[in-house]
């Protein structure tokens, strides 16, 4: 049916920001939509609070709002822009979530506004588990023993009844936040109370467990004359028990016979149909490994994480196809767009193994608790392609970027055998580590299978990768072998450690004797039809179908796997790039291995490899292609990661030399760089060890800022105040310095300016620059950044400037530069020079309009900026103000310590924007999540460093009408100032402690601040942990208290007694 | 043991054998299904035909004893880019490789199939010879060239005598030309009684069992090769209410009048579309075949098109304009592939009880009379 014609303008809902659970693939879907509906001639209005998307540009939508997804600002924009329709499944939980509350208020049938995709009682019927279990038990389709419970004690209960362990799913959350597998009446007690704290509807699911059993997903699609197909089914390597975001996912299945998958395809055909979901759907099964027995786990009436790894997997654009659908196309009238010539209404075929592997937080969150459940914990994902199972599983791998290309790793190997075994029952990130740790002890396939439910299938192709590293060992490089090991996806690296040769000896060998990799396309349907989309994967085959053109053409190196402290901002650069060396005529090619991102869509690049990014995947992909040369400024630490390498191999690196980012990150060519161009800086030395250390310490003087160089995200950073924690430090991250020095600096209180600029090497334009609310000392992607700065004095904007421009052409640099100065006593000092992209890319681009990547891009091929018409200089700044505010995903990650600090935790980020700071912090606020009651109570329980500055927040608070609740010491001070306070006890004392305070919702808003000591230490963890699993605010800087009660005074009226006749004489 | 795959092309896949080691010839073809590689295994309709698996990784779930579509399967080799040698399925009895071995079919894995694939599209198929790397290209090519490939597969398949599977509802006659065990379920399913009969069974014989209705079942080869069975067709229609699947459909076709042509390389695989002209619903089809009934030739005759795939247009339903005979090319009897299609044995059954109904009026007029 061709498409409607009595719609125009269609609002678009979109995700928000970054959590776990939904990251960067709602930007994908999102994209495709927005882009798909205008193909259509809609007008697309487009609601996302998230600044660092692709969607959010004006590229892809008619009108963007990055306003905060609420139903109240969302109703704002629909008597605005008056839309005939809202799209809200491609938004993930947060579009849903918002379509329900539209509709609930209202406004939808006041305004004749239409719900297109999927009707509001089938998003009810999936996500509402009672409806959901009476629409399944009508079907006849099996659901696993459960019950909807509203309180503890009747989880309890109905545990009692089905016998332990249970699942606990608590509605209407995403990533299955606040739910688990509960062992005992101990544990679900526990469970149960936080996962009804955090659903909306206050309600949970008690389930059977049905741990053990197959866990297989649908992706199926449908629209309105009832056609229904399954794009994609997937099997998880890891049985039920483990969030389908946490496990390793292969596509298609691989144990299923004919007669299981049509089995389970027909139930989620069926599923979809009685759902009326006009568009994709994600059905997640469980299958029991020795029957026919099966259940329905859960259906996501949606586009999902799993649809954009679908879509990646097969090449069928879900979301894309899902958007034609709710306008009213059908399948079979929609061109397969990988073909061209084939239409939409079919199932795609693959003829290889896709295999995808969760990227999780745990590199910087060594503390936090790593096991996995039902819970999900993995920022990102890498998705891989090959051949075999064996080549896909160790390519994901290597696309991880972790501390190993390979299954091996040291850390494991040092393990005993019960710690193995321990952990690989429990299952945490290094599960596939262990299991082939195990395996290569001796331990059998069926001792795995005993402690795991994995499947013998997957462990006999661990096995067969352990089998060919044994064989390397002792037969060392032979041109069979050799052949074989690369067709299981071996890295040079691996052979090279096997083998006991240099890596480079690897490759020569290789390369003499032609066992070269071949590029494979996507396309569908297994060679069927032919198909023209630049879509390739490498693989030890035979023909090469990926064949390099005589084009101009640049190599672009994507940022890999979303995770905290690179997020979707270097794919935005990345995508920009790509698109404005379209425009100049360039053959764009991008390597990348996020199946979650807009950069691995075919549809944007010339060409596209999917890959990991390690040297030799790179260089093989170079070795074919010969570009022009390569940008790596927009992949984030990823593609800098890489310079070293390209450089030895004689590849042209584009834009910003080797050179140049050198004297960035080398600690002494960077002293002696900022000297040579008189730039001030904090004190600092650079050590390699304790002694040195503790010399330079003494000399610098406490406080310190101590991290490793050439770290990402600030990981491993800290601050210091004495020796002692000093020694502490340096003790537990001695494995981080490995083979780099640690860098320690004088750590100055103060402001945080930071300062995005393109230059040619001669001139220097800065869009924007941004001052931080809180102060130095919080990594700049944790802080709230504003635009323009308000607290700068121009002699201070002047002094970053000049530094900027002399940097920059001091290094002769060309492209993006990113500087963080920090303003001490009337001088700004330069923390850090990143000569790449960094993460206030998109958000300044949107706000000032200049394309930043475009432009840098323009620059790195040699135009200049003058031409391009930004000569050098600083943007106008805009009306208005613009705050960018960090959103954490700490509920989701057990005993992550959420305390503010060097080390960077935030997972993705807001805008608000408004005619004055505190409007736009208030929304800024409102988008992050943040609940701002205008009254109520708070508790302050701060360090004595913090206590005078933290009197006017106390008093600010109280003057506001809020109860004020400390901790002794704490109490004291504000007790000394004349302000009302109420003192309880300190963790565990016997008296009403501050932890029940929490627990029992008494508080709106927690000020807590580190402190010293390893008690008070663990006091103030205890508190922060209590606070987020509570939803209460806990703010950990100052400055962002300082801010949020500044907010809470504009949006609110004091009650203030007029001053007594004498007070007022008396002034 | 090494082994190579020429094709007459010239073009040689190296890999290693698996399987029984014997040698064959036969046209090489490719199937694009990612499960149900032991039903395509045993579907008779490959009979003579040597088949590429698309999906690299063949035998992951074994060889169970429920999925057969035939006891002896009737292909000549079986072709992948890697065999499961440690199987994972509870219904699992043993390896691709044994069944293979016990089959006397031979095998050959670790080649590019995806290469082997785009020649078959690209050049249509043609025939090969599966054998040892001992044997000269030359000589290959030379027995390559001068081999004729069967042209009797049906004869090959269809069963050499009558049997019965007994039910207690509608009597239906199917006749084997290379039936698939799926479509004999889809009638115990619904609790026929069934007489299969050979595929040169004539009209009279079949009328002399008092069909309620006739299935005609799928098999291999050119359609063309049987024209005993055409003419029985002939014979039947309007006889008796017929369904043909498969070369069952194209015998139909040339039964009333069409023609059929060969395909460059058919459709083999689990995911096909088909529209429905008259619903307008696409529906997702398991399919095998290398032969199509020409569009065109339906002019003159009294078939309509019912049924057309949404890729490539060509037929794959059709409906007698007078009587109650139906076709499908396709599979809806599935196994392997989706169930989508299924409905049409109950259509089949309608169109027989309808028939029955119309026959007992009839006959109460003539009674009347009398």
């Amino acid at each position: 049916m061709p498409k409607r014609t009595d719609i125009k303008r269609i609002m678009v809902i979109g995700s928000g920001p970054i959590v776990i659970g939904q990251a960067a693939e709602f930007d994908y879907s999102g994209t495709q939509a927005c882009q798909s509906l205008k193909e259509e001639g809609y007008e697309v209005i487009l609601a996302n609070s998230n600044p660092a998307t692709i969607m959010t540009d004006h590229t892809f939508a008619d009108q963007v709002y990055m306003e905060p997804l609420t139903v109240e600002f969302l109703q704002k924009i629909i008597r605005k822009e008056k839309p005939d329709a809202i799209l809200p499944t491609l938004g993930g939980q947060t579009g849903l979530n918002m379509a329900v509350g539209l509709s609930e208020s209202g406004i939808l049938e006041q305004y004749g506004v239409e719900l297109l995709g999927t009707p509001l009682e089938a998003i009810e019927k999936a996500e509402d588990r009672e409806k959901f279990r009476s629409l399944m038990h009508q079907m006849k389709e099996p659901v696993p023993e459960s019950e909807i419970v509203s309180s503890v004690d009747e989880a309890l209960s109905f545990a009692d009844d089905i016998g332990y362990p249970v699942i606990v799913r608590p509605a209407y959350t995403m990533g299955g936040a606040g739910g688990g597998m509960c062992d005992d009446e101990a544990q679900l007690r526990e469970t149960a109370r936080n996962g009804l704290a955090l659903s909306p509807v206050k309600q949970c699911l008690i389930e059977k467990n049905i741990a053990g059993f197959k866990e297989v997903e649908y992706e199926v699609m449908r629209d309105k004359s009832d056609h229904a197909i399954v794009v994609c089914n997937m099997e998880n390597f890891d049985p039920v028990g483990i969030h389908t975001g946490d496990s390793i996912v292969v596509a298609p299945s691989q144990t299923l016979s004919d007669r299981e998958y049509q089995m389970l395809r027909n139930a989620s055909l069926d599923i979809i149909r009685a759902l009326e979901i006009e568009g994709g759907c994600n059905v997640q099964l469980a299958l029991d490994p020795h029957s026919f027995q099966y259940y329905v786990i859960e259906v996501n009436p949606r586009v999902s994480r799993s649809s954009a790894l679908a879509s990646k997997a097969t090449g069928y654009p879900i979301a894309k196809l899902a958007a034609k659908i709710a306008v009213g196309m059908t399948l079979d009238e929609i061109q397969n767009p990988i073909t061209g010539t084939t239409y939409a209404c079919f199932e795609p075929a693959l003829d290889y193994v896709v295999t995808k592997i969760p990227r999780w937080p745990f590199d910087k969150f060594a503390k936090g608790n790593r096991k996995l459940g039902t819970q999900m914990k993995a920022t990102g994902e890498v998705m891989s392609i090959g051949r075999t199972l064996e080549e896909s599983l160790l390519k994901g791998v290597r696309s991880l970027e972790g501390e190993t290309e390979e299954l091996y790793m040291s850390s494991i190997a040092d393990l005993s055998k019960e710690q193995m075994f321990t952990r690989m029952k429990s299952a945490d990130d290094e599960r596939i580590f262990i299991l082939a740790e195990a395996l290569r002890r001796k331990h059998t396939i069926q001792e795995l299978h005993e402690q795991t439910g994995i499947d013998y299938f997957f462990l006999n192709k661990l096995q067969n990768i352990i089998h060919l590293e044994e064989e390397l060992k002792q037969h060392g490089l032979q041109e069979d072998l050799l052949l074989r090991v690369k067709r299981a996806g071996f890295a040079d690296r691996q052979i090279a450690r096997l083998a006991e040769r240099s890596i480079d000896d690897v490759m020569a060998y290789r390369k003499e004797r032609s066992i070269l990799p071949v590029y494979k396309m996507v396309d569908t349907c297994a060679g069927e039809f032919a198909s023209e989309t630049p879509y390739f994967y490498s693989s030890y085959e035979d023909e090469n179908e990926s064949l390099p053109s005589s084009n101009k053409k640049v190599l672009v190196i994507g940022s890999g796997p979303i995770r905290i402290g690179q997020g979707v901002e270097f794919d935005y650069a990345t995508v920009h790039s790509v698109l404005a060396l379209k425009e100049m005529g360039y053959e764009a090619i991008i390597m990348n291995n996020n199946p979650e991102t807009v950069s691995t869509d075919f549809s944007v690049s010339d060409k596209l490899y999917f890959e990991p990014l390690t040297l030799e995947d790179v260089m093989n992909v170079i070795d074919l292609e010969e570009p022009e040369g390569v940008i790596i400024q927009f992949g984030g630490q990823t593609a800098i990661n890489l310079v070293e390498g390209l450089s030895r191999q004689g590849v042209q690196i584009l834009g910003t030399t080797m050179d140049a980012i050198n004297q960035t990150e080398d600690r002494d060519l960077f002293e002696q760089l900022l000297n040579k161009l008189e730039i001030a800086k904090p004190g600092g030395e650079s050590v390699t060890s304790e002694e040195e250390a503790l010399k330079a310490a003494a000399h610098i003087g406490y406080p310190l800022v101590v991290r490793p160089s050439y770290v990402l995200g600030g990981r491993a950073m800290a601050i210091v105040y004495s020796e002692e924690e000093l020694k502490t430090y340096l003790k537990t991250n001695v494995t981080v310095h490995n083979g780099h020095p640690i860098l320690i600096d004088k750590y100055m209180t103060g402001m945080e300016i930071e300062v995005d600029a393109i230059t040619d090497g001669h001139d220097v334009f800065i869009p924007g620059i941004m001052e931080h609310i809180e102060r130095a000392g919080v990594h700049s992607g944790d802080s709230m950044g504003v635009y323009p700065t308000q607290r700068l004095a121009q002699s201070l904007e002047d002094q970053c400037i000049e530094a900027t421009t002399k940097i920059a052409r001091e290094l002769n640099m060309k492209g993006l530069i990113n500087i963080q100065f920090v303003v001490f006593e009337d001088t700004a000092y330069v923390l850090e020079v990143n000569p790449r992209a960094s993460r206030t890319v998109p958000f300044l681009s949107k706000i000032t309009g200049v394309p930043m990547a475009k432009l840098a891009t323009q620059v790195i091929l040699g135009e200049k900026l003058p031409e391009l018409g930004f000569p050098s200089g600083v943007a106008p700044k805009p009306n208005g103000v613009y705050v960018k505010v960090p959103v954490f995903s700490f509920e989701k990650l057990r005993s992550v310590d959420t305390t503010l600090g060097p080390e960077m935790k935030s997972t993705g980020e807001v805008i608000g924007y408004d005619q004055t700071l505190e409007k736009a912090l208030f929304k800024g606020m409102i988008s992050a999540g943040l609940k701002i009651p205008t009254q109520g109570s708070v508790l302050l329980t701060v360090a004595d460093k913090d206590k005078s500055e933290m009197l006017e927040i106390a008093q600010t608070f109280y003057e506001l009408g809020f109860q004020l609740f400390a901790t002794e010491g704490t109490a004291a001070v504000i007790e000394e100032a004349k302000i009302p306070v109420e003192a309880v006890g300190k963790v565990g004392s016997d008296q009403r402690d501050v932890i029940d305070l929490i627990q029992n919702g008494d508080v709106q808003f927690v000020v807590n601040t580190l402190n010293t000591g390893s008690r008070a230490r663990s006091d103030g963890f205890r508190i922060r942990r209590e606070a987020v699993e509570h939803g209460i605010a806990c703010l950990t800087s100052l400055d962002t208290a300082k801010a949020i009660v500044d907010v809470i005074n504009v949006m609110t009226f004091t009650a203030r007694a007029i001053p007594p006749m004498e007070a007022v004489r008396n002034s | 043991m090494k082994k190579q795959l020429v094709l007459e092309d010239g073009t040689i896949f190296v890999g290693e054998g698996f399987g029984s080691e014997r040698e064959t010839i036969g046209e090489i073809v490719f199937n694009t299904g990612m499960t149900g590689y032991q039903e395509v295994i045993s579907d008779p309709s490959y009979c003579g035909q040597l088949v590429t698996f698309t999906y690299p990784l063949i035998g992951n779930y074994g060889v169970n004893r429920d999925d057969f579509e035939t006891v002896n399967p009737s292909l000549l080799g079986v072709v992948v880019k890697e065999h499961c040698e440690q199987p994972s399925n509870f219904r699992s009895e043993e390896t691709l490789d044994e069944f293979l071995k016990a089959k006397e079919i031979p095998g050959i894995s670790g080649i590019d199939t995806r290469k082997l694939t785009k020649i078959i599209r690209k050049h249509g198929t043609m025939k090969a010879m599966l054998t040892s790397t001992e044997r000269p290209v030359n000589e290959v090519l030379q027995i390559l060239s001068e081999t004729e490939l069967a042209t009797d597969q049906v004869k090959q398949v269809s069963t050499v005598k009558p049997y019965v599977v007994p039910g207690r509802g509608y009597r239906i006659v199917l006749i084997d030309y290379g039936m698939k065990h799926g479509i004999l379920r889809e009638f115990t399913k619904r609790n026929c009684h069934v007489t299969v009969v050979p595929y040169n069974t004539s009209a009279e014989e079949i009328e002399r069992l008092k069909p309620d209705g006739v299935m005609l079942s799928n098999g291999p080869g050119d359609p063309k090769n049987v024209p005993e069975a055409i003419e029985t067709v002939r014979k039947l229609i309007g006889a008796v209410p017929i369904f043909g699947i498969c070369l069952g459909h194209q015998l139909i076709a040339l039964a009333s009048g069409g023609d059929t042509t060969k395909m460059k390389f058919g459709h083999r695989g689990s995911n096909q579309p088909v529209k429905d002209i008259e619903s307008g619903r696409t529906y997702i089809t398991s399919q095998n075949h290398g032969y199509a009934v020409d569009k065109d030739s339906l002019t003159h005759t009294d078939l309509t098109l019912t049924q057309t795939s949404l890729n490539d247009e060509t037929v794959e339903g059709l409906q007698h304009n007078r009587f109650p005979v139906f076709t499908a090319q396709y599979h809806p009897e599935s196994s392997p592939g989706p169930e989508d299609t299924s409905h049409l044995f109950d259509e089949f059954l309608r169109q027989v009880k309808e028939n029955l109904a119309n026959e007992k009026g009839d006959s109460a007029c003539q009674n009347v009379q009398i």
